[in-house]
């Protein structure tokens, strides 16, 4: 009997899925459509909007000449140098911070302050300070992505379940047992929530401060495609963007559930 | 009858046998003969003098700083108790009478301010592998399979997991849960959480086996289980234990002595042996002496909760 109502609601759920698939793929279409339809008829002046057909034309011609590559390469390079530096700097710091109450007492409000600057803003003194080379990207990157980090692992140390210190204190554990044994696994969801979140600012962090000011990747393409008119060259520029974004949004969401599995249902969403 | 194995405090703070009182110029000798026990109930009210003492609990004083009002106050109020190997001793009283923070004590989690503890006539001061406490809530570390919560305490005390799995493989199997190692705690009932949590506590294989109202938090019908299962076990492994719980007939069916508490501060009202021979079974609930012993203690905690103002 019950194991009917579980094939009954997952086929329930099949059919829902299928539905929202076929509704949100046809949406797409149209927009598309209506996109390409308005350049055809002259609608709207080709030269502001461009045409899908153009922006694939133009992604095509990207690819051939080499040029996506080489400015993919230099976005990726800093983007993973400043997401790096942010993990290395922005977890174990989350961690103290929420762990030692002298630490959360004297750097608490520094971070807020910080988190309540807009980083992006500080742009034309990274550029005076570090150049218009990679390093004033990734210093950007760094400063865009550590504060998910930091705050995540902070909460996370707040929520560390005291029935569980309990435990480990009566079967005699010292402070660094108790941390590795149940602050450490605590912190893993929080953990990949955190790089979820980093990784979003992150790459807005890196086409930004390339649009900004750089003379080489996907941002600057992107600046220099629209600043030359080349509308169709913009937007194959920002596909490729949205389509990193898209496939580093759906990894980090698979690795986090990993992490959550012991959490059972509740982890599926 | 019952009466004769009753130690109740009196106002000078020296416990005096009640049915003795009665019989002023029997000997205890005497006093046997007379109520002709059962040779093997006999056997058992004498056997405990022979056992070594594990547990020593002596003139043991609790306070606490109480926030609202800023003065210390004391929560154990010189308490003396020995539990001798292989003895199952409950502690009952009014809940918030302070048996919850005496038996946090002995397991080391929270300081008492004056008196001794001692396992096995070492004194204890703090947590220590000598002892384990199952705790009221299951609370497995969540993200850790069944497998790897029962040798949560082993492995903190050093040991590497492969072994730890070997060492507590028997209690694992003593209590029913092989073929749940790979389990996660979320996956389990509440009864069989519980399971693991007391199955961790006894891998570490303690001289003193602590329980905090263990079964508090499970359904009735889980608990009477629970009971039957920690009967059973208790008299398979022969483990020494001091359980608190506010069940009494939990505490008359399971115990070798139940310990009544006086409230705020406690200290040891009464000090009731159960004569009920072992092994038991959980049907003896509806026997004339389970339910005489059960109606003694209520009478006794009834009449401190009304002299100490209520509830």
């Amino acid at each position: 009997m019950r194991k009917v109502t579980v094939f009954q609601k997952s086929n329930k759920a099949n059919k829902e899925k299928i539905l929202n698939l076929l509704l949100g793929s046809s949406v797409i279409t149209l927009f598309l459509v209506s996109w390409e339809l308005l350049f055809q008829f002259k609608l709207v002046n080709p030269l502001f909007i461009s045409a899908p057909s153009r922006v694939v034309l133009a992604e095509i011609a990207i690819i051939k000449d080499g040029s996506l590559l080489a400015n993919l390469s230099v976005s990726a390079k800093e983007f993973l140098l400043g997401y790096g530096a942010a993990i290395i700097i922005g977890f174990p710091f989350g961690i103290m911070l929420g762990w030692f109450k002298l630490i959360r007492g004297s750097f608490g409000p520094f971070i807020a302050a910080l988190q309540a600057t807009p980083r992006i803003a500080l742009m034309p003194l990274f550029i005076i300070w570090f150049g218009l080379g990679i390093t004033s990207k990734i210093v950007v990157v760094l400063m865009s992505a550590i504060f998910p980090l930091i705050v995540n692992l902070r909460v996370a140390m707040t929520t560390i379940d005291s029935d569980l210190i309990h435990v480990a204190r009566a079967y005699g554990a010292s402070r660094w047992q108790i941390f590795r044994s149940i602050a450490f696994p605590t912190s893993l969801p929080f953990l990949m929530t955190g790089l979820r979140l980093a990784a979003g600012r992150g790459l807005l962090g890196v086409i930004v401060a390339e649009v900004f000011g750089g003379a080489e990747g996907i941002g600057y393409m992107i600046q220099y495609a629209g600043s030359t008119f080349q509308t169709d060259k913009v937007f194959a520029g920002v596909l490729v963007v949205a389509v990193t974004g898209i496939t580093l949004d759906f990894t980090l969401d698979r690795l986090g559930r990993y992490f959550d599995r012991w959490r059972g249902e509740v982890a599926v969403h | 009858m019952t009466n004769n194995n009753v130690i109740v405090a009196s106002e000078n703070g020296s416990a005096k046998r009640v049915g003795h009182s009665t019989l002023p110029n029997a000997g205890v000798e005497e006093l046997d003969n007379r109520l002709s026990f059962p040779a093997d109930l006999q056997q058992q009210l004498k056997l405990p003098d022979n056992r070594s003492v594990k547990l020593s609990v002596k003139n043991l004083v609790i306070g606490y700083l109480d926030n609202q009002t800023g003065h210390t106050m004391v929560a154990v109020d010189k308490v003396n108790l020995d539990v001798r190997e292989g003895e199952f001793v409950t502690i009952v009283g009014l809940s918030g009478c302070g048996k919850s923070t005496f038996l946090n004590s002995i397991a080391g989690l929270v300081k008492h301010q004056y008196g001794e503890i001692r396992v096995n006539d070492r004194i204890v001061n703090g947590p220590g592998s000598d002892r384990a406490m199952v705790f009221q809530k299951a609370s497995l570390l969540p993200w850790r399979k069944v497998g790897r919560n029962i040798t949560y305490g082993l492995e903190l005390g050093g040991m590497k997991p492969a072994e730890a799995k070997e060492k507590a493989s028997y209690y694992v199997n003593l209590i029913r849960l092989n073929g749940f190692e790979n389990h996660y705690p979320y996956q389990l009932s509440g009864g069989m959480q519980q399971r693991v949590n007391l199955a961790r506590a006894l891998a570490c294989d303690p001289e003193v086996l602590l329980l905090d109202e263990p079964f508090a938090a499970l359904d009735a019908i889980t608990r009477e289980l629970m009971q039957n299962e920690l009967l059973e076990l208790c008299e398979k492994v022969g483990k020494t234990v001091l359980m608190v719980t506010h069940q009494i007939d939990e505490a008359v069916l399971l115990s070798d002595r139940v310990i009544i508490f006086a409230a705020r501060p406690a200290y040891v009202l009464a000090d009731i042996t159960i004569p009920i021979s072992r092994p038991r079974k959980s049907c003896i609930k509806d026997s004339e002496e389970f339910r005489g012993l059960m109606s003694q203690i209520w009478s006794i905690i009834e009449g401190n909760a009304n002299i100490g103002g209520g509830i």
